[in-house]
Formats: structure tokens, sequence, C-alpha cells
């Protein structure tokens, strides 16, 4: 089975980055059929965990399901209000405790909301540059949905559409990949040793 | 079954008083600790190594040395010594000495460190921390084991003849454990030498632990060391005891909410249930360490971290009175009784000495 994770930063409720998430889960779904499973993840659950992480090192159990859901999912959708100019801190401190290896190859739709259009192109000079150092596949088209675009702006729906159905395909076309566990499969000592003087 | 205390050696303020001690005043309550952990019988004192403020033990056999002078029973242990910075030619002659000093009461763990300056200080990039690991510890091993070593590696300086002195005690290696949370080639290099593996097994949820412990046992099986369930293997712990635990608990709060690592970040409620650290009375901590075993297997060694945080030499010299009367005689009858005879105790000089004794014998 196909598996989707939405993370949602909005910290309101309602949330529009909730509802931004909701109709880009909607069409994702249906571009890839009832048979794939969307969760949509709201980090505001997650604030005081996400901070202990943070001061901890190790995620604990409650945040733990979350970031082993994210390691597994077939495709992201990233939500993020724009705050300051940027996407939000608790957006930001959630990804920092991601392993990078979870997001690496990834498909990635990147989304954004605010209050006007002049802060879209945060979904250009910050979400996506961010998804770039991890190494994710951050599909072409993002979706920014400014306080404007709830009332009479159909390229909205037109946006959701093309972006998810682009997910969708990279979803599809994504090689499968197996990825290794080092408890299960150890390097063998020799093979390090080699590794470490041979290098 | 080993019991003892570890130490980070951090200069901490006293959260309640704000009162902050010396760095000799640290350093002479660190020797303190140990006597008295012998003094109240247990078995084991180990040192961190640290070559930043605010901790002061750069030189763990300077101050092993000392405690060897002022004891008669303790093993005297690292936690950990750095075998990323550190040259391994030094730790080899420096345990050594200490081994002939001690009288054979000396061991040592091997850890990369977490403090990322510290590698450049001593001309070392952080992200060669385990070909650094691997590649000194192997010329550590050899340096203990062969009279005369011809070496070259891609981190040290070559080695031409060179003969490591003093020779180990009675020509028998301190015992060695590796130290590691998560790198499972760590664990792996404690199996493929036969070596010890220690879990710090503090700050984390035990499911690391677990993890860790369990991929060590299979490859110490795997290398044909002896069974999976006859590995070394230690864990750190964490206690704060009163007589009441909601006294220890009032007490220790101030102190937990303003450490180092964890503090600020969740409640003590939280982080007691989260990880191992257990504050309440020496029944709770009879109990919740007797349930180590459940998750790493029967295991020869238990240190506890009981100074950390600015608590008084006072409070401290305290708990190891608490931990020697109460908790320690009760843990060593209750996992004793429930270790199979095939699971070996923890190595040590005299028990190291009789098996070359008896390998030697068996070749003649």
């Amino acid at each position: 089975m196909t598996r989707v994770l939405a993370i949602s930063a909005g910290l309101s409720q309602p949330s529009t980055t909730r509802l931004l998430a909701d109709r880009l889960v909607t069409a994702t779904r249906g571009e890839l059929g009832d048979e794939t499973a969307v969760d949509v993840v709201e980090l505001r659950d997650y604030a005081h965990d996400i901070t202990d992480g943070l001061l901890t090192g190790f995620a604990n159990q409650h945040l733990r399901p979350v970031l082993d859901q994210l390691h597994a999912a077939d495709g992201l959708i990233l939500v993020s209000p724009t705050f300051t100019a940027s996407y939000s801190g608790l957006f930001k401190s959630f990804i920092d405790l991601v392993e990078p290896g979870s997001v690496q190859g990834k498909p990635v739709l990147l989304a954004a909301t605010g209050g006007t259009e002049r802060h879209s192109l945060v979904l250009e000079h910050a979400l996506r540059p961010l998804l770039a150092y991890l190494r994710a596949q951050a599909v072409p088209t993002a979706v920014y949905a400014a306080s404007a675009d709830w009332g009479s702006d159909a390229d909205l729906n037109q946006r959701i559409t093309r972006a998810a159905s682009e997910l969708a395909t990279a979803v599809r076309d994504q090689p499968q990949h197996e990825r290794t566990d080092p408890f299960t499969d150890p390097v063998p000592f020799e093979q390090l040793l080699h590794e470490t003087t041979t290098r | 079954m080993q019991f003892g205390v570890f130490t980070v050696g951090d200069v901490t303020p006293d959260p309640t008083s704000g009162r902050v001690p010396s760095e000799g005043e640290r350093i002479r309550a660190m020797v303190a600790i140990a006597e008295k952990a012998e003094e109240v019988g247990l078995d084991v004192f180990a040192t961190g190594e640290h070559h930043n403020p605010p901790f002061v033990p750069s030189s763990p056999t300077t101050m092993l040395g000392y405690v060897a002078a002022r004891t008669e029973r303790l093993v005297l242990s690292t936690s950990t010594t750095l075998i990323t910075t550190n040259d391994p030619v030094k730790i080899a002659e420096d345990f050594a000495m200490l081994q002939h000093l001690a009288g054979g009461r000396v061991d040592v763990m091997m850890g990369r460190g977490n403090q990322g300056p510290v590698y450049p200080w001593f001309g070392q990039d952080i992200r060669q921390g385990i070909p650094l690991a691997i590649e000194n510890y192997h010329l550590l091993h050899r340096l203990w084991r062969e009279d005369v070593v011809d070496w070259e590696g891609k981190f040290r300086t070559p080695l031409q003849g060179f003969t490591s002195t003093p020779r180990p005690l009675d020509g028998v290696p301190p015992f060695v454990w590796h130290g590691s949370i998560r790198s499972p080639e760590i664990a792996e290099q404690a199996a493929y030498y036969g070596d010890g593996f220690f879990h710090n097994h503090i700050f984390w949820p035990p499911e690391h632990t677990k993890r860790m412990v369990e991929l060590y046992r299979q490859r110490y099986e795997h290398y044909g060391h002896g069974r999976a369930d006859q590995a070394i293997v230690g864990l750190g712990g964490q206690v704060f005891m009163r007589p009441n635990s909601q006294d220890a608990v009032r007490e220790f709060r101030p102190y937990f909410n303003d450490a180092p690592v964890y503090g600020g970040g969740p409640s003590l409620e939280q982080f007691t249930e989260q990880t191992p650290l257990t504050v309440g009375s020496p029944q709770q901590v009879i109990d919740r360490t007797l349930g180590f075993r459940d998750y790493v297997g029967d295991y020869q060694r238990q240190l506890f971290l009981i100074d950390h945080a600015g608590l008084p030499l006072k409070t401290v010299l305290e708990q190891l009175d608490i931990l020697g009367e109460e908790v320690v005689p009760v843990l060593r009858k209750e996992f004793a009784a429930r270790k199979p005879a095939h699971v070996p105790e923890a190595p040590t000089h005299e028990s190291l000495v009789q098996a070359q004794r008896g390998a030697e014998g068996s070749t003649a």
C-alpha cells in the first residue's frame, strides 16, 4: 500500500494551513486512488515534544511514531504558515529532528499559507532550499494560499490539482529502494577496518 | 556483578545556593567520592575525560593513580577515554603504568567524545570519529600484546620497532569496554575483539540501549568469543534517593530543572518515565535497576551517575551511603539469584591472568 504523510505546521484552530493540507490530501488521494493511506499530522499537537527533543537529543514516545511514519512514507506533503518571511519556527524545529536519510530521494509536495500573496515566494526561497539540502525530491509545483485565495480564486484549485498530480506521478515512479538497517545487517568489522586503512 | 559510580566531572553551580565549587574543590570531591565508593563496598570508580570547561578531568590516569594509592580494592576505570583524539601510544603507556601502580585494579572504557571543537584542538576531524576509533584502537590493542610493533596507519605517524613501556602488568592488558549510545560500528568493534560493551543508558530511552546490546551480543557470538548471553555488558544509571520518595523528588527537582543535558526540557516526571533516571526511595531504585535485566539480559557491571548538576559533595556522599547500605547488597543478591551459571562475571586482572595461564598450560 502507498503511504503519504501530510505535515501541517499551522498553529491556530481552526487553521488555514490545515485546511490547505486537507485539500492537498484529498487531491493526492484522488490521483493515487483509495488504496493510498494518507495521514495528516498537526505539529501543534507535538510542539512540547519537539522542544523536548531538541533539548534532550531524543524523540519521546509521543513524537517517535511521527518520525517513524515520516521515514516509512512514500511521499510527503509539507505545509507551513508564513511567519516573519519564512516557514514557522515550529516547522523548522520539527525538520531539525528528522533524520536526513528519512527524506532523501523522497517525493515531497511543498505548500504554505499566509495573510497576503506578497509572501508567496516563501515556497521558493525558504521551503525549497531546505528540502534541496535534505536531498528530497520536491515536485515542481508548490502551492501557496493567501487569505484572499479562499474567496473567489479558482486558480488555487488548479494549483492544488497540478501539484497533487505531480506528487502522485513522483510517488508512482520512484524506484523501490531498500532501506538497510545497520542493526539487523551490520557492516562486518574486517570491512570497517579495511575502509579505515584504505580511505 | 560489579557496582560502581561514574562521574562526568562537571563544575556546575548548585542551583539551590548559587555556589560554584572551584576546580580544585571539584577535583578533591571526585577523589572523596572514589574513596567513599570503596568504603561503602562498591567495586568500581570511573571518571570521564574532557578538555573544555566546565569539566575538570582532562587527565584521568593522574587522578586514578592518586586514587589507587588511597584505596585497596576499588577497580579504577574511565567513562570514557577518548580513543579518537588521544594518541593510542600514550593511552597504551598511561594505562599500563597505572596498572602497575594500582596492582592491576584498572580497566578502561573507550569512547569517541561528543564535544565538536575537541577534535580540531587535538588535530583531528569529527567526521572521522568512527575511523579514528577503529584505527587507533587497533593499534592500541597491538601495542599491549606485541612487544615490538611496526605500524603504519592513516591517522598517526608510523612506528618502526616501537615497544610501548611499561609492558602490561603480568603480560595482561587492562580489560577494555567500548562505550557508545547509538553507533552500531562500536558494538561491532567491541564484539570483534571480545571486549566489553558499555551503554551509557542515561539521558535516553531504553530502546536504544536494548538495540545496541542485542547487536553486540549477536556479533560477540558470531566472532566466536562465547554465546550471546555470555558477552560482557555494562550499563549506566542515574539515581537520587531519600528514605521517603517524596523527599527525594522535592530535593532533586531544582537540580534536575537546571541540569546540563536535559534542563529546561521535559519535566522530572516525564524524564523519569522516558529514561532510566530514578528519583525516589531505595526500594524504587532496586526495583528499577533489576528491571534493566529484562531488556539487556544478565549483565556484568552497573555504574551510577550521582554527582552531577551541582549536587553538593555532602549530598553525594549520603547517596553513596544509601547505595552501599541499602541498595547494592540487595541488588547483588537478587542479580546473583537470577544469573545462570554459564554467564561470566566481569573480567578482572586476576581472572584475566588466570585465563592466560590456563591458555598457556593447554598449549604447552
